[in-house]
């Protein structure tokens, strides 16, 4: 690990109490848990995986579709989290703090649970007469479902944050609501916005228990990446499935990244 | 006007979405009465997979939450070399694929692996380990921003009077943060209750042994036992919804105005 | 030129405006002053359209703009704490109600700048209002309402956070600019000195009422009741009587109409002195002196005096 000083007035560490046992336990627990297990998997995709394991056509597609039906949903959510978030905040109806409670369920409710329900009102048996088993669209579904709460959860504090005064201002100044929400409000959630929908993007790439039972992980057609994986360690090969793998820590790294530089943007113009 | 529309298409959008699926599970797992809903959920498999789970739980969720107060102490109040670093790390289970997470561990303690041989896959070890992992974020993040709100003053404070290390975090430190604890113990508990990715991996399955209640309700659906499916999956649909309701105690009330 | 008549707004059960009516001349600054709660700022907000009242009308300009959103009743609103739009620069902010009408660039640029010189904010066009100091933010609020060249400028506390020095000097500049540009103009304050000081008329509400809508000079000289008296300066109350505390004549020695009171302090006010006295009823009284006067009278602490009003106002009931 590259160690950095850092030029902050924060006490140093070393000399303070405590230290010791907070800092080592803390990076030793991240070590065993996480560091280690990543560890072996990049070492072993180097090993025994090969380029081959990720550049051959399966591989390619299920990459291909993880990425498109990710950005799909991300763009969705973007639109939709922002009008429920709205409603959350702007609006007064009864039953509305129930509705807030709810917005959570996605992500108290475990995938493999998410993918039953949906599976029973969109698949084969659907009430409703829609039957989106085995198709992309049940890759869409169930990933809206999932990535919920990721948008609405981020742009809801900025809007309660958000100095309605002005709104009031650009109304006094000729603009219609329609260009309050242009000029002023879309400006001031953005960041928040695209905080919300990298993490969703993040959650859709890697999804997988939503999927299983109700993608019917068809290659080429609804296999995605996280399907893909499991289908090669179920053959019983885990090189290739690491190959892909690291690609996958490639994304997600990436985009914790980026979500990072998403919250330094959000306060540059705070007063 | 305007504001009808938006309210009209956001609460259609989380009915079509989250509440009319929900609501057919419950509805398809009592259609044929209490008592075979029952029969479903009290069949051997079936509780032994619900002790699993909490057997893995009981030893997650403690480990995460020590360490997550931990970690979240040492990100805030120590600034050491490589803070960045774990910074990156604690985050980085939210972001990946819970199936890539069983691989890694699979491939470090199975065959051929850094750790193999110590008897951790396909049994309860591998399946704590991977739970561990994906629940890891969670008290971490909730604690972080109260620490960094709170400011140091008050434990300058303790340590002025006189106050040892441990004392302090005890008399002054906790008090503070004791509700962002909570709140990420029962994101972390859902989470943990909830994971499937990693597991499925890990587990080997062998029904009646290493199966967790997840496991356990695609296990049932892939042995066309719908009402066994949709029986457990309730049972988790409700415990999930008893997570919401705690959840909602405990939020600080600013998320609608 | 605004003219409300019989206004009520409700919250809840609390009741903002209570059967208001007010008429503001055209080409006037007028003050609506009043302690919080009094109903002052919602009936400015009911004015430019931001509320809607829920009995009564507001007609502007000879025309009926009760049901008009404030985008098309052309009034210009100065916010108590700026409202800046915190993502644009001051340009922008400035050019903010141009660019909503389509106005061409090469109109907006000049008019901006023209408008950035007379608030005096000509070299920081590029900054951010996080980059401005309160009375700054404040300019470039008025420039900004000013821009659209509004019938009526509508100020809502504006000085309300910003300190005393700054908002001494903006209650000038305004009252200069008023001067120059004759624009009907109406000024929320609670406070009776800055209304005073800048406004041609004065309406003093409170509890959702007004009291009484006068020029400053008629207020103090004529108040109607005993809340207008007490509000718009400070006053003495003996018994029904109300006096004020530069109306409290000071003798040496005893005439018949004295009562007997004692010096407790003496507050040196520039050119002023307040003589805080205590009446051998035991009760307070203020008396406000120049220098000269106390010198004459070498007034010190612990010094027995004889008091007697010159004037005295006393209210019917």
């Amino acid at each position: 690990m590259a160690a950095r000083a850092h030029a902050l007035p924060a006490p140093r560490a070393r000399g303070r109490p405590g230290v010791g046992i907070t800092v080592g336990l803390s990076t030793a627990y991240l070590s065993v848990v996480v560091l280690l297990p990543l560890a072996a998997l990049v070492w072993s995709a180097r090993a025994h995986g090969s380029w081959q394991a990720v550049s051959n056509e399966e591989a390619v597609a299920a990459l291909k579709l993880t990425l498109v039906v990710s950005a799909v949903v991300a763009a969705v959510q973007a639109v939709a989290g922002t009008a429920v978030a709205w409603t959350l905040v702007r609006d007064r109806f009864v039953g509305q703090s129930i509705v807030n409670a709810l917005i959570d369920l996605p992500f108290a409710l475990p995938t493999v649970v998410a993918g039953v329900t949906l599976l029973a009102l969109y698949g084969p048996r659907s009430p409703v007469g829609v039957h989106a088993a085995f198709t992309r669209w049940s890759l869409v579904i169930s990933l809206l479902f999932v990535t919920l709460p990721f948008v609405v959860r981020t742009v809801q504090p900025v809007l309660v944050e958000l100095d309605r005064e002005m709104e009031d201002a650009a109304a006094s100044l000729g603009a219609s609501p329609l260009a309050i929400f242009r000029r002023i409000v879309l400006p001031n959630i953005l960041p928040a916005v695209l905080s919300g929908v990298a993490l969703a993007f993040a959650r859709a790439v890697g999804e997988f228990g939503a999927l299983v039972l109700i993608s019917g992980n068809l290659p080429f057609r609804t296999e995605v990446a996280s399907l893909y994986i499991f289908g090669r360690i179920e053959s019983g090969d885990p090189g290739g499935a690491a190959a892909v793998s690291v690609v996958l820590l490639a994304i997600s790294f990436a985009v914790l990244l980026l979500i990072g530089a998403f919250r330094r943007w959000t306060t540059r113009h705070d007063l | 006007m305007g504001r009808y529309a938006i309210r009209f298409a956001s609460l259609g959008y989380l009915v079509v979405l989250l509440v009319a699926p929900v609501g057919l599970v419950f509805y398809r797992a009592f259609e044929h009465g209490l008592g075979a809903f029952w029969g479903s959920i009290s069949s051997p498999d079936a509780v032994h997979a619900l002790k699993l789970t909490l057997m893995i739980g009981a030893i997650a969720v403690p480990a995460n939450t020590i360490f997550g107060v931990l970690c979240a102490l040492a990100i805030v109040r120590y600034r050491f070399p490589g803070f960045g670093v774990v910074n990156a790390l604690v985050d980085l289970p939210l972001a990946l694929s819970p199936v890539v997470v069983g691989l890694s561990l699979l491939l470090l303690y199975g065959r051929g692996g850094w750790l193999e041989g110590h008897n951790v896959l396909f049994a309860l070890p591998g399946m704590t380990m991977a739970t561990i992992f994906v629940s890891l974020p969670f008290v971490v993040r909730e604690v972080v921003p109260v620490l960094r709100e709170i400011g140091t003053e008050q434990e300058q404070a303790a340590s002025t009077l006189g106050a040892s290390a441990l004392q302090t975090f005890v008399r002054v430190t906790w008090p503070s943060i004791r509700w962002a604890v909570a709140y990420g113990v029962v994101l972390t508990t859902a989470r943990v209750l909830g994971e499937f990715g990693a597991v499925s991996v890990v587990s080997g399955r062998l029904v009646g042994q290493t199966e967790t209640l997840t496991l356990y309700v695609q296990d049932r659906y892939n042995d066309f036992d719908v009402a066994g499916a949709y029986a457990s999956s309730v049972v988790l649909a409700l415990i999930a919804i008893a997570t919401l309701l705690v959840l909602n105690t405990l939020r600080p009330k600013e998320e609608t105005r | 030129m605004i003219e409300a008549r019989r206004i009520t707004k409700r919250f809840g059960e609390f009741v903002a405006l209570d059967d208001v009516s007010v008429d503001v001349p055209a080409g006037s600054l007028t003050a609506l002053l009043g302690p919080s709660g009094s109903g002052k700022s919602t009936l400015l907000r009911i004015v430019a359209g931001l509320e809607r009242p829920d009995g009564g009308e507001v007609w502007l300009d000879g025309e009926d703009v009760t049901r008009r959103t404030p985008q098309r009743r052309g009034v210009g609103f100065v916010f108590q704490h700026y409202a800046a739009f915190k993502h644009m620069t001051v340009r922008e902010n400035v050019a903010f109600g141009l660019k909503i009408r389509r106005r061409p660039r090469s109109e907006i640029g000049p008019r901006v700048d023209e408008l950035l010189e007379l608030v005096q904010l000509s070299g920081l066009a590029k900054r951010y209002p996080a980059q401005l100091s309160g009375g700054q933010r404040q300019r470039m609020g008025l420039a900004r309402a000013l821009a659209v060249d509004p019938k009526v400028l509508l100020l809502d506390e504006p000085f309300g956070a910003l300190d005393a020095r700054v908002r001494k000097e903006l209650r000038q500049w305004l009252r200069r600019l008023h001067d120059e540009t004759h624009t009907t103009t109406v000024i929320v304050t609670h406070d009776q000195e800055e209304a005073m000081d800048v406004a041609d008329r004065v309406v003093v509400m409170n509890a959702g009422r007004i009291e009484q809508a006068a020029p400053p000079r008629e207020l103090y000289d004529s108040p109607a009741n005993e809340f207008v008296m007490s509000f718009v300066g400070p006053v003495n109350r003996v018994g029904e009587a109300f006096i004020r505390p530069h109306d409290v004549e000071l003798l040496l020695e005893p005439n018949g109409a004295t009562q007997e009171a004692m010096v407790e302090r003496l507050v040196h006010l520039g050119f002023e002195v307040r003589v805080e006295l205590v009446r051998d009823d035991g009760e307070q009284l203020f008396a406000q002196l120049t220098r000269e006067q106390t010198e004459a009278l070498e007034l010190a602490r612990g010094q027995i005096v004889y008091v007697r009003p010159t004037r005295q106002t006393v209210f019917a009931k």
